[in-house]
């Protein structure tokens, strides 16, 4: 692509040198940026003679269509293209894992918000009126919308040719029948949740002189972009070239093809730069949102409180396309009896298609869900057995060289006891002095001025969570890096290019880290990601410092065996014998041999790696698996909650976190990862919930879907242990999903503390707690 | 309709031709290429628009640049000190707090802006005597900036970087 | 779309009059969310921010009433600033309203002209007894707050009238404010309640919001506790309520509301809640009558 055709606001190298190797908190080598509002996110994008993409939604959550008509949208003054199914140049499906959702629909709708047609004009308000010109004869139909019912009822219609079920999972471990001296059971429900990145999807489509096309884009996973977007193009992949623009949060729902394919096409067929951002609003129907999950659990406990069984059945609604519907079972039934030793499993899990909005990857896939009805039902058993929550949970905790229900067995640390122990440990709020006026913005309520007091009760809870990492069941999990080293103005500079998606978690920070760790730099260098590197996967399931950060690693380690061959030829010192220090090559016999610039000279060494984890395999009809997953974390909260018990209103006062994450890379941004999981594991706990009626969402906007506020979120005590995994870079464990999953059941058994109800559904609303 | 306005974008006088309906966020964003100001819900609800209307933080998504003709408007690109960064931002950039960045421009401004608010003796919601000056505890921090999102969640960071630079 | 931005009242009068299909707008807090979701497409807006004498307001007398008389366009920072101490119940729910950004720039008159049944401003200025002040080319008129609701966003507005002020009698009494959220800050109300008591003619005011097609006041409450407080010679012997007068005046609040199920919560919770927070907001009140606080309302703190 030549200059000329790049948009403004670019992205650009990041070059902030900033000490700081594995192990410290540098600042973030894109933080200066961000701060001053430098930094160009995808919505920024601008390009010379630009044309604005808008889409067209299908207002019926099941309906066939008649007929389009697009003739008065074109003839529109200022519409330069309107497009349909017809104009999908290639394959029009597209998918994670199953193939099978249109880039635009064809002869049927099977959500509401789903895109029937496109359209370009020179303005986006003229774009939006064409949409109003499209005339969609819609035959609308009866949707389907209970996911339990679609599993188990073979009347109704079928969303898809291949009938309503997505995956089937069962998982079996020793006897499924035993019974036991306790026994608890319960029915649990988890809303529809939604990522809520604050910057909505956009990208920058431009049509490129060979025929092939840029985009400038925020998504998790480019390389899985472009090769769906090619197929949908009929274009050889090497034509689809991607480059990560600023991404605005992502936490999942930017897994899934959004605005890609279609911002494309319409450049491809305008020969013009194409825009697309969505508002808010469309934001909502244009991702896929958490699984909705009804599930069935029964615990049997000996008197002493272990575990005897756990038998579940688990639903999740996946809506009308796949997308990571499979995962979710996945995870579900794998992790669905927590960080705990059974011996007799049964759990059989459902993903199912229906009329519903898609659902997809989220923060915790899938195993945010389990965890909120097994935590629900460890606090059921302690109390069935008149035993303290914690210790019923410490009792029957999983350990290195226990065996998870799919028969792997954790050949690495699992320290769920102590996370337990240390999370019961850390200081308590202290409670408001007797008779002392409450400040009213430390109640529920806060400043509504709700209550001065009265109804107000606190409750104490605790939460523990397994959540694996990477990818899973015979994926292969890999991330590539390449690593450049020269002398530039005599000092040696480090280029670490990847495809890996900096969401915020702080990746372009790592990466930096790494490589002046191995390479004993100061400068390093972070190259814009994009598709002219291989493949990094999705900056999900927490993998991405363990992949590319042993990506990183591995290049840096090539870079240096070169150059400390280089230096080995040029001074007869044995390449064994030498390392790297300070900028300087030491020899262990004869000391600091040279500056590495002065190594380099004029010359380059550039490394590409691929990094794959250990092999993982897919589980057999019964569930079994040597090792279905490479890594486990865990995370333990505790949290205190203040209930108005009679309006029903919640603050949570203090939530309190103890996670091992193996390896601290870099320690703050570990503890910012455990804030940001906790804060979106409130939000669930307490008032995220997309609320959908026959198909349809119906709090599609900021105000009627409610994320914490700065009000909301308490401070937290976070406690961090570093139990290194063998297995993985540096010992590293995935950080991100496990505080999002584990804080949601905590905050619900201190309201369950406080009110003594039972909250069998998350989010917890006021009607729930005055009954 | 297009009508002829003036703004006063981060110090630069700005003459430009918008139509009635666009709004001030629209007319920096796409008119004069001024990005930092960030478009999340459309209708004042996240705060990542905020920018400093005369001097008073406002959501800029929430009113029309005709009406603002002949404003003062400065934005978080606006606050720096040529290379130096305003207090506020460098507070955010060594308290971390941010992640992805998105809703950090807005926070800058509400918190300058706040800060300002503060200095001019603008009350609580819970001050005892409305007279007496506002101690700028973290509660107070935390009630003043709730007009700003963050779904990342950065928010234990954003108080102690406002702690730092109200100092 | 027009534009019209007149520089004074008379010229706004006439541009109302000239164009009466004319959206009034000033903060733009609650007409921009409309126009930005495409919820509606007005032919021309009328922009009243240039209009100073809308920005203010001023003590006066209404019918020997000591009485506040604000601009609709002041804002509600200015609200919580500038008039806490006068109007605490009105200041108090100005706290409430959206963030500190909205309140920057939101104004009391926008809130009224919308007539949303969630506007936070509605309840106290109805406890208040406030009135409202309409003008055209035609004159000026104004009625009580509870005659202007006409239905959901509607009110009694004609086409070429504006909204010129409030007027709220100055507090004498305690005041309340409260406001049901399902979020610690930044929410529309699930429900609010407002209550102020008017020791000098002693009577009792009641404001409900979100709780019907319009704000109303709890009549019936109002009359049954200012009964009970007369009989009981509590003006002027203040000692605790009785449980059974906080009772029943939540109860009669309660039966005041015709509330809906909505996406923000059911029509039962908001019933259930506003019986509470009537209960509460009165004794709240009563505390502070009976402590000697002429006039509060003020929040309570640590």
């Amino acid at each position: 692509m030549s200059d000329t055709h790049a948009p403004a606001h670019r992205p650009q190298d990041l070059d902030d040198a900033i000490a700081g190797g594995v192990g410290e908190s540098p600042l973030r080598p894109d933080g200066t940026l961000k701060v001053r509002g430098d930094f160009a996110y995808s919505s920024d994008l601008w390009a010379e003679n630009m044309l604005w993409g808008a889409t067209l939604r299908s207002p019926h959550p099941s309906a066939r269509i008649r007929s389009v008509d697009i003739g008065p949208a074109l003839r529109s003054p200022g519409v330069h293209a309107v497009l349909t199914a017809e104009d999908v140049p290639g394959r029009n499906l597209y998918g994670l894992k199953d193939i099978d959702q249109p880039v635009l629909a064809e002869d049927v709708v099977r959500y509401r918000g789903e895109a029937v047609a496109l359209v370009a004009a020179d303005h986006p308000e003229t774009a939006r009126r064409a949409l109003d010109l499209i005339e969609v004869d819609y035959e609308v139909l009866e949707p389907v919308v209970d996911a339990e019912l679609a599993a188990h009822d073979d009347s109704l219609p079928k969303v898809h040719p291949g009938g309503n079920t997505v995956r089937y999972q069962p998982i079996v471990k020793g006897d499924p029948e035993v019974t036991a001296d306790v026994v608890v059971s319960g029915t649990y429900t988890v809303g529809m949740q939604d990522q809520a990145f604050l910057g909505p999807e956009s990208g920058l489509a431009i049509p490129a002189e060979d025929g092939g096309v840029d985009l400038y884009l925020a998504t998790q996973d480019l390389h899985t972009d472009r090769k769906q977007t090619a197929a949908a193009l009929d274009l050889d992949p090497e034509l689809v070239r991607m480059t990560m623009s600023g991404v605005g949060g992502a936490f999942g729902g930017r897994e899934d093809l959004s605005m890609q394919v279609h911002v494309c096409m319409l450049a491809l067929r305008t020969g013009r730069p194409v825009k697309i951002v969505y508002d808010r609003e469309e934001s909502f129907f244009g991702h896929v949102h958490r699984h909705p999950a009804k599930m069935y659990y029964e615990h049997g406990a000996t008197r002493d409180g272990d575990l005897v069984f756990v038998r579940a059945q688990l639903y999740f609604d996946g809506g009308a396309y796949a997308s990571k519907t499979p995962v979710v079972v996945g995870n579900g039934t794998t992790l669905g009896v927590g960080p705990y030793d059974v011996a007799n499993v049964s759990i059989q899990g459902w993903g199912m298609y229906t009329n519903n909005p898609p659902c997809g990857a989220m923060r915790g896939l899938g195993a945010v869900q389990p965890a909120f009805a097994y935590e629900s039902q460890m606090d059921r058993l302690a109390e069935a057995l008149d035993m303290d929550p914690v210790e019923l949970r410490i009792r029957n905790a999983i350990s290195r060289g226990d065996t998870t229900p799919t028969g792997q067995v954790l050949d690495y640390p699992a320290p769920v006891a102590e996370l337990l122990r240390r999370v019961r440990e850390l200081p308590l709020p202290e409670a408001p002095a007797a008779g002392a006026e409450p400040d009213i913005r430390d109640l529920p309520g806060g400043a509504s001025n709700t209550t001065h007091g009265e109804g107000v009760v606190r409750g104490v809870g605790y939460g523990v969570c397994i959540k694996n990492i990477c990818y899973a069941e015979g994926a292969d999990d890999f991330s590539t890096a390449r690593v450049r080293l020269q002398n530039v103005a005599g000092e040696p500079l480090a280029m670490v290019h990847t495809a890996a998606a900096e969401v915020g978690q702080g990746l372009v920070t790592v990466q930096q880290q790494i490589a002046r760790s191995e390479l004993e730099v100061e400068r390093v260098n972070i190259h814009p990601n994009d598709t002219s590197v291989g493949p990094a996967g999705s900056s999900s399931a927490s993998r991405q410092t363990y992949v590319t950060g042993g990506a990183v690693q591995a290049a840096c380690r090539a870079v240096r065996e070169r150059l400390l061959a280089i230096t080995a030829e040029r001074f007869g010192e044995p390449a064994a014998e030498l390392s790297l220090s300070g900028g300087k090559i030491v020899s262990r016999e004869s000391g600091v041999l040279a500056d590495i610039a002065e190594v380099l000279g004029s010359e380059a060494i550039e490394e590409t790696r691929e990094y794959h984890h250990r092999e993982t395999f897919p589980l057999d009809e019964r569930g079994r698996s040597e090792r279905a997953q490479v890594q486990h974390a865990f995370s333990a909260h505790r949290a205190v909650v203040d209930v108005d018990t009679e309006l029903g209103l919640i603050k949570v006062v203090q939530l309190d976190c103890s996670q091992d994450v193996g390896k601290a890379v870099n320690p703050e941004s570990v503890v910012g990862q455990i804030q940001g999981g906790s804060a979106q594991g409130l939000g669930l706990a307490v008032m995220e919930e997309i609320q959908v009626g026959e198909g349809k969402i119906r709090n599609p906007s900021f105000t009627d879907y409610l994320i914490p506020t700065i009000l909301d979120m308490p401070p937290m005590n976070v406690d961090v242990i570093e139990r290194g995994d063998p297995n993985a870079p540096y010992g590293v464990r995935g950080v991100g999903e496990p505080p999002t999953i584990s804080s949601t059941p905590a905050i619900v058994a201190a309201i369950r503390a406080a009110t003594g109800r039972d909250l069998t559904h998350v989010p917890v609303g006021p009607e729930h707690i005055i009954g | 309709m297009d009508s002829e306005i003036t703004l006063w974008v981060d110090g630069r006088r700005e003459t430009l031709s918008v139509d009635t309906r666009t709004t001030l966020l629209d007319a920096l964003r796409e008119r004069l290429g001024v990005t930092s100001p960030k478009k999340g819900c459309d209708h004042g609800q996240c705060g990542a628009c905020t920018v400093l209307l005369d001097g008073r933080r406002a959501t800029s998504c929430l009113t029309f640049a005709v009406a603002n003709d002949e404003s003062e408007v400065v934005t978080a690109e606006g606050l720096a000190e040529g290379d130096e960064p305003h207090p506020v931002q460098r507070a955010l950039l060594e308290n971390d707090g941010f992640q992805c960045g998105y809703c950090t421009p807005g926070q800058v401004c509400s918190a300058v802006g706040m800060l300002d608010e503060v200095k001019s003796g603008w009350p609580s919601y819970v001050t005892e005597d409305l007279d007496e000056s506002v101690e700028l505890d973290e509660d107070e921090i935390r009630e003043r900036m709730s007009g700003n999102l963050c779904r990342c969640g950065a928010y234990a960071n954003i108080v102690t970087a406002i702690r730092e630079a109200a100092e | 779309m027009d534009f019209l931005r007149p520089a004074g009242w008379s010229e706004a009068l006439e541009a109302k009059a000239n164009h009466p299909d004319a959206t009034p707008i000033a903060g733009g807090t609650d007409v921009m969310v409309e126009l930005n979701f495409d919820h509606r497409r007005p032919e021309t807006l009328l922009d009243l921010t240039r209009i100073e004498q809308l920005r203010e307001w001023s003590r006066t007398e209404r019918n020997g009433v000591p009485t506040v008389r604000i601009g609709a366009a002041v804002p509600y920072a200015r609200l919580i600033e500038e008039l806490g101490t006068t109007l605490p119940g009105l200041a108090m729910a100005a706290r409430t309203v959206g963030s500190p950004q909205i309140r920057n720039r939101g104004t009391l008159g926008g809130n009224l002209a919308s007539a949303s049944p969630a506007g936070d401003g509605h309840p106290p200025l109805l406890a208040s007894n406030a009135e409202i002040e309409l003008e055209s080319v035609r004159g000026s008129r104004t009625l009580p707050l509870a005659d202007f609701f006409t239905g959901v966003k509607r009110t009694d507005m004609a086409p070429d009238e504006l909204i010129a002020a409030v007027h709220v009698p100055e507090g004498t009494g305690p005041q309340q404010f409260s406001k049901i959220g399902t979020r610690n800050a930044m929410v529309i109300a699930v429900c609010t309640f407002a209550v102020a008591l008017h020791p000098r003619r002693r009577g009792v005011g009641t404001g409900l919001g979100s709780a019907a097609p319009t704000p109303r006041s709890a009549t019936e409450a109002e009359e049954f506790l200012a009964g009970a407080l007369a009989e009981d010679g509590q003006w002027d012997d203040p000692r605790p309520l009785p449980a059974s007068v906080t009772e029943r005046f939540g109860e009669l609040v309660a039966r005041a509301a015709a509330p809906i199920d909505d996406v923000r919560g059911t029509a039962g919770y908001r019933t259930h809640a506003l019986h509470v927070l009537a209960r509460r907001t009165l004794s709240w009140a009563w505390d502070e009558y009976r402590s000697g606080t002429e006039l509060s309302g003020r929040q309570r703190c640590a």
